[in-house]
C-alpha cells in the first residue's frame, strides 16, 4: 500500500470544503444545502484523518468519529427544521426564511 | 425615673415605625390608636418626667442621659446624649400636648383623607425628631433632630401628592430653609474647630473661656446660627416658604407651621445663648429682624384673604416678637411667648379647619360670613384664640406674654425706644388683622352654609387648647407663684441669665404697662369699624390706584417672591439655559451620535437572508484565518 502524500489530501479536502461552501450559498433547496454542510463536514474530517495518518497517531480518528455525531445531530435538527419550515411556509426554499426577520 | 428619659422619644418612632410597616393593612381606627397613642402616651410619660422634675428636681436643675458614643473620631466626639433642664422640659411638654391635641383632632378630621396612615406616620416622625432637636445635648445630634423635622416638614406639605401647587410648595419650603440649614453647619464646622467639641454646654463654656466678648469668633459663630433660626423659623429675609407651606392639611399647619417646628431657630438661639451674648452686634441684628419681621408679616397679614395664610404670617409674625425679645436678652420672655403662642395658634388653626371644612374647602374669608350662628364652637374657640394672639388684656394668656416681651424691650439694656415702637404697633397691627377674620368669617351677612356636624374629637382638643390659650398666662405667671413658688422663672432662671435692665421709673412703667393694653383693645376697635360697621371705608381705599397697589403688594408678601425670581430664579435659570450650549456638551453629544450612526449601518446587514449570513461566517473566517496566517 502506497502513502498518500499529506498535500493530496488537504488539497482534496480543500476542494470538497469549497465544493461544499459553494452549495450552501449558491443553493436555495433547504435539503440541498444541508447536504452540503454534510460536505462541508466531511472535508474537515477528511483533513482530521489525513494529519493522523501522516504522525501515525489516533487522535485524527478519534476526532472523525466525533464529527460524524455532530453531523448526525445536526442532521436530525436540520431536517426537524426543514419538516416545520414546510408545514408553515409550505415551502423548502431557504430564502423564505427571510419572513422570520424582525 | 429621669433614666427613663429615653421612652419619651422611643414612643414616637416606634409609632412610626409600626405605621409604616403596618399601616396599609390595618384597620382605620387601628391607625388611629397608634398614631394617637403613640405620641399621647410619651405626653403622659412626659407628665410623670416634669412632675418628677419639679418635686424633687435633680442637681443643678438638669439631668443628662448618654446613650451611646455616636462618632468617636476626634476631634469629633459626638455622643448621641439627651439633656433634660428647665428649657428642655418646657418644650417637650409644650410639644407633646399640642401634638396630642393636634393628633386627636387629625384622627377625625383626616379621616375622609387619601393616606390615613402615612398621614400618622409622618406626624409621629415629626413629633419624634422634634424631641431630639430639643432634648439633644450634642450639637450633631440637635442637627439631626433640626433636619429631621426639615424632612418631615417636606413630606406633609406635599402630602397631597397629586397636587402641583402642593409639590411645588413642599419643594420651596425645603430649598429655602436648606440656605438656612447649610449656614447652620458652617457655624457647626467653625464650633469643632476652634471649640474642640459639639456638647452644647461645653461648647458655651470654652467658648466664654477662650473669647472676650465682642470679638470675631463668635460674632462669626453666632451670626452662621441666626442665619440657619432664619430659615427655620421663616423670619425677613427667608419667610417666604411658611406662607406656602399652608397648602399642607391644616394639622399640619397647627402642629409644624405654627406651634412646634418653626419655633426651632427660636430654641436655638435660647440655647445657645451663652455664644450670643459674646457678640452684642448679633444680638442687635436678631433684635432688628424680629422688629422688621413682625412688622412686615403684620401688614402682610392684614390683606390676606386666605384664612390660612392670614395665620401664616401671624405665626411668623409673633415668632418675631420671640426673636426680638431673644435680641434684647430677655430669653424667658421669648420661651415664655412660645409656650403661649403654640397653644394659642394651633387652637385658631384648628377652628380654621373646622371653617374650612364645614364650607366645602373653602378658604377665602370673603366668601364666608355670619358663620357665628352655625358653628357656635369654631366661633367661640376661634374667638378664643384671636383674644390671645391679640393679647387682650388680663384675660388671655397671649396679653402676658406679650405684654412681658414689649416690656423688656423697653427696660432691657440692649432695647431701645425705636424697637419698643415696633413691637407696639405690631401690638395694634395683630389686633386689628385677627379681629378682621373674626369679623368676616363670622358676623355680617351669612354667605356659605354650613352641614357639617363636628364630633367629641374635634371638640375636645379645642376646648382643652382654649383653656390654656387663656389660663397659660395665669397659670405659669400668677397661681404657681403664690403657691409653689413660680414654676416658670425657677426652672427657666437655671437656664438663662437674668436680662441686664435699665432703671425704669415707677410712672414710665405703669404707662408702659397701659400702652399696650390700649394698642390691642384699639386694634380690635379699628377692625370692628373698618370690617364691620363701615366696611365702605376699606372698600374706597381699596378703589384708589395708590391703594390698590398697597394691596397687591402686601397680598404678595411684600414682593419678597418677585425679588428672589428677579434676583436668583430668573438668572439661574438664565445660566442653566446657556450651559446647554456648552462646546463640551458638542463632544459628549458626538460620541453619542457616532454610537447611533454605528448602530444604524450595522443594522443594515441584518437581512434576514440565510444564506448572505452563511457568506458572511465564511467571509469572517477567512478573514480571521488570514489574520492568524499572515501575523
Amino acid at each position: 500500500m502506497t502513502n498518500i502524500p499529506m498535500d493530496a489530501a488537504l488539497v482534496c479536502a480543500s476542494l470538497l470544503f469549497v465544493t461544499g461552501l459553494a452549495g450552501v450559498l449558491a443553493r436555495r433547496n433547504i435539503i440541498v444545502v444541508l447536504l452540503s454542510i454534510e460536505i462541508m463536514l466531511n472535508a474537515a474530517g477528511l483533513a482530521f484523518i489525513a494529519a493522523g495518518s501522516r504522525w501515525a497517531r489516533p487522535d485524527g480518528q478519534i476526532m472523525f468519529l466525533f464529527i460524524l455525531a455532530a453531523a448526525a445531530a445536526e442532521g436530525a435538527v436540520g431536517l426537524a427544521l426543514v419538516l416545520r419550515q414546510n408545514h408553515s411556509a409550505k415551502t423548502i426554499d431557504i430564502d423564505a426564511a427571510g419572513s422570520m426577520k424582525g | 425615673m429621669f433614666g427613663f428619659l429615653w421612652i419619651v422619644i422611643a414612643l414616637p418612632f416606634a409609632g412610626f415605625l409600626a405605621l409604616a410597616i403596618f399601616g396599609g393593612r390595618i384597620k382605620k381606627s387601628a391607625v388611629a390608636q397608634v398614631g394617637v397613642g403613640a405620641t399621647a402616651l410619651s405626653a403622659l410619660w412626659a407628665l410623670c418626667i416634669g412632675t418628677r422634675f419639679l418635686i424633687s428636681p435633680p442637681a443643678g436643675y438638669e439631668y443628662t442621659q448618654v446613650l451611646w458614643s455616636w462618632v468617636p473620631v476626634a476631634p469629633l466626639m459626638s455622643v448621641f446624649s439627651f439633656r433634660l433642664d428647665g428649657l428642655s422640659l418646657i418644650m417637650i411638654l409644650v410639644i407633646l400636648i399640642v401634638a396630642s391635641l393636634i393628633l386627636l383632632y387629625s384622627s377625625e378630621s383626616m379621616a375622609h383623607e387619601e393616606g390615613y396612615a402615612r398621614f400618622f406616620a409622618y406626624m409621629n416622625l415629626f413629633v419624634g425628631c422634634m424631641l431630639v432637636l430639643v432634648l439633644a445635648n450634642d450639637l450633631l445630634v440637635l442637627y439631626l433632630g433640626w433636619e429631621g423635622v426639615g424632612l418631615c416638614s417636606y413630606l406633609l406639605i406635599g402630602f397631597h401628592y397629586k397636587d402641583p401647587a402642593s409639590i411645588r410648595a413642599s419643594k420651596k419650603a425645603f430649598i429655602v430653609t436648606r440656605i438656612g440649614d447649610v449656614a447652620f453647619m458652617i457655624g457647626l464646622f467653625l464650633i469643632v474647630k476652634n471649640l474642640g467639641t459639639l456638647q452644647v454646654f461645653g461648647a458655651l463654656q470654652k467658648a466664654s473661656l477662650l473669647w472676650p466678648v465682642g470679638s470675631p469668633f463668635p460674632c462669626a459663630v453666632s451670626l452662621l446660627l441666626l442665619t440657619g433660626a432664619i430659615g427655620k423659623s421663616a423670619q425677613v429675609p427667608l419667610q417666604v416658604w411658611l406662607p406656602d407651606a399652608m397648602a399642607g392639611p391644616t394639622p399640619v399647619s397647627a402642629l409644624i407651621h405654627a406651634a412646634t417646628m418653626v419655633i426651632a431657630g427660636v430654641y436655638l438661639i435660647a440655647r445657645m445663648h451663652g455664644l450670643f451674648l459674646l457678640s452684642p452686634a448679633v444680638m442687635g441684628m436678631t433684635a432688628c429682624i424680629g422688629a422688621a419681621t413682625l412688622l412686615a408679616a403684620g401688614c402682610a397679614a392684614l390683606m390676606q384673604r386666605d384664612i390660612k395664610r392670614v395665620l401664616a404670617y401671624s405665626t411668623i409674625s409673633q415668632i418675631g416678637y420671640m426673636f426680638l425679645a431673644l435680641g434684647v436678652g430677655a430669653f424667658s420672655a421669648a420661651i415664655f411667648h412660645f409656650l403661649v403662642h403654640a397653644f394659642f395658634k394651633s387652637l385658631l388653626f384648628l377652628a380654621a379647619g373646622v371653617v374650612i371644612q364645614s364650607c366645602n374647602e373653602e378658604h377665602d374669608i370673603f366668601k364666608m360670613g355670619g358663620l357665628r350662628q352655625t358653628l357656635p364652637w369654631a366661633f367661640w374657640t376661634f374667638l378664643i384664640g384671636s383674644c390671645s394672639l391679640s393679647a387682650l388684656p388680663l384675660v388671655s394668656a397671649g396679653f402676658y406674654s406679650k405684654d412681658l416681651i414689649i416690656f423688656s424691650v423697653w427696660s432691657s439694656t440692649m432695647g431701645n425706644g425705636w424697637l419698643w415702637l415696633c413691637a407696639e404697633a405690631g401690638a395694634l397691627l395683630t389686633a386689628v388683622y385677627s379681629f378682621r377674620v373674626v369679623f368676616i368669617v363670622f358676623f355680617g351677612a351669612r354667605r356659605l352654609i354650613s352641614l357639617k356636624k363636628t364630633g367629641l374629637r374635634t371638640n375636645l382638643p379645642l376646648a382643652i387648647l382654649s383653656f390654656f390659650a387663656l389660663g397659660a398666662g395665669f397659670i405659669l405667671l400668677s397661681v404657681p407663684q403664690a403657691v409653689t413658688g413660680s414654676f416658670f422663672s425657677n426652672i427657666l432662671n437655671a437656664v438663662f441669665p437674668a436680662p441686664a435692665l435699665k432703671n425704669v421709673a415707677p410712672g414710665v412703667s405703669t404707662l408702659l404697662h397701659l400702652i399696650s393694653p390700649a394698642a390691642s383693645i384699639g386694634g380690635i376697635i379699628i377692625a370692628w369699624v373698618l370690617f364691620l360697621k363701615k366696611p365702605r371705608i376699606v372698600q374706597d381705599l381699596a378703589q384708589n390706584p395708590a391703594g390698590k397697589i398697597l394691596h397687591t403688594f402686601f397680598l404678595e408678601g411684600l414682593w419678597f417672591d418677585r425679588l428672589y425670581a428677579f434676583l436668583f430664579v430668573r438668572p439661574f435659570v438664565w445660566a442653566t439655559g446657556y450651559m446647554r450650549r456648552d462646546p463640551l456638551v458638542f463632544y459628549v453629544k458626538a460620541i453619542a451620535r457616532s454610537a447611533e450612526s454605528l448602530h444604524k449601518a450595522l443594522s443594515l446587514t441584518q437581512t434576514g437572508n440565510v444564506r448572505w449570513y452563511a457568506a458572511g461566517i465564511a467571509l469572517g473566517a477567512v478573514i480571521i484565518m488570514a489574520i492568524g496566517v499572515l501575523l
